[in-house]
């Protein structure tokens, strides 16, 4: 099956394994990654005013190239897959903002949330199945491992409908299917101070220290995430378990330590 | 004429789309957000003083800058206000005007570190920057 796949700026540069070990690891379960040509950063996060427009566009531009190349769209960054989700939501569901958007960009090709997005974590589950990820598994992981969520893949839940936002499996699924263990630890879907960081580094850093306390406090020998805000956050705030993409923990089970890195 | 207390009031509830209205006060949202201990005023106080329209003391108020639009207030609020779009929608009408920007270039050298995502630069920007 093939995808178009969108990146985000950060994996094209300080998170550039969880993209490798995202391309990589869909090669070894059959699925096809196409990059969305000359994409634009999201932007990071959705921006929830009503009047505006300019802080949507990439994302439509994303949506629109999946829909004119007939794929569904895939994106493996919690931040990315929140602000198209988010902005794919209001092309369909608000026509005041649809009309705006397809006004200004006005290819005549109006875009109407046509496209299915997806995140990766999604693609593995509702489609590949975790039963044949499984089946690719050479080196069964032999850890307990605490899933981190954050906020951005799950809410608002209502849009994103990745998994219960209260209480997320899909994660543990995919480290169960790799032999692991998962911890369940009450701030898995906490936020870990996010962008705050910039503007306040000793608010994010009380928000970061929660959580992987939490997850230690569980059990985890590591902790996995798909954000690289979350995993700046934690790693940078004093984590002293590991904190890993779950791209990264995946190319463990799937490819091996050192193989074809 | 409405006075520009009035004008601020309509603005915020037209960007937000909330209606402050169907609000019960619970405290949930308060009960729930990560950023409740740095805030002078929380996020049931933010719905509550925009429909009573005593809006000037939440426009000078560095709360604005501790919302981590994480949306816990927003999915966990039983009546569906949804109070961060109330603050971003306050937020913006600070930082829309002239010279108000809570993050400038100026301020960029003194926080990066080699590491830190581009993510981190980008939200922050447009949630502070305009």
């Amino acid at each position: 099956m093939k995808f178009i796949y969108y990146p985000g700026c950060t994996l094209k540069n300080k998170a550039k394994n969880f993209d490798i070990d995202a391309r990589n690891c869909a090669k070894i379960l059959g699925f096809e990654l196409i990059e969305v040509d000359d994409f634009q950063c999201c932007g990071g996060v959705f921006t929830t005013s009503a009047d505006e427009i300019a802080t949507k566009l990439s994302a439509v531009r994303a949506l629109k190239a999946a829909k004119k190349a007939g794929l569904p769209l895939v994106t493996v960054c919690s931040a990315c897959h929140n602000v198209i989700k988010q902005t794919d939501h209001a092309m369909k569901n608000d026509p005041v903002f649809a009309d705006r958007v397809n006004g200004y960009i006005n290819d005549g090709d109006d875009y109407h949330g046509e496209t299915k997005v997806y995140h990766y974590l999604e693609v593995l589950r509702d489609i590949t199945g975790f039963d044949k990820v499984k089946e690719k598994v050479k080196y069964p992981l032999d850890m307990n491992v605490g899933a981190y969520y954050g906020c951005l893949m799950l809410r608002p839940g209502a849009v994103m409908e990745t998994d219960d936002p209260e209480n997320p499996q899909i994660m543990e699924q995919l480290i169960k299917t790799l032999g692991g263990r998962p911890v369940d630890y009450g701030m898995k879907n906490e936020c870990c101070g996010g962008y705050v960081t910039v503007t306040d580094p000793g608010f994010a850093q009380k928000r970061s220290k929660a959580v992987y306390e939490s997850a230690k406090k569980a059990g985890a020998e590591i902790i996995v995430t798909a954000c690289p805000l979350c995993r700046y956050n934690l790693t940078k705030n004093g984590a002293d378990i590991p904190v890993l993409y779950f791209t990264q923990l995946m190319a463990k089970a799937l490819i091996g330590e050192k193989n074809e890195r | 004429m409405k006075d520009k207390n009035e004008l601020i009031k309509e603005q915020i509830l037209y960007q937000s789309g909330v209606n402050v209205r169907k609000c019960m006060r619970c405290g949930k949202c308060s009960g729930t957000c990560p950023g409740y201990d740095e805030m002078e005023y929380h996020p049931h106080q933010f719905v509550y003083l925009v429909e009573t329209g005593d809006i000037e003391p939440l426009l000078k108020s560095e709360s604005l800058y501790k919302c981590l639009s994480c949306f816990a207030c927003v999915d966990r609020c039983p009546r569906g206000v949804e109070p961060a779009k109330i603050i971003e929608a306050v937020r913006l009408t600070v930082i829309r005007q002239q010279g108000k920007n809570k993050l400038t270039p100026d301020d960029i050298p003194a926080v990066i570190d080699d590491d830190i995502p581009q993510q981190a630069l980008v939200s922050a920007y447009r949630k502070f920057t305009r």
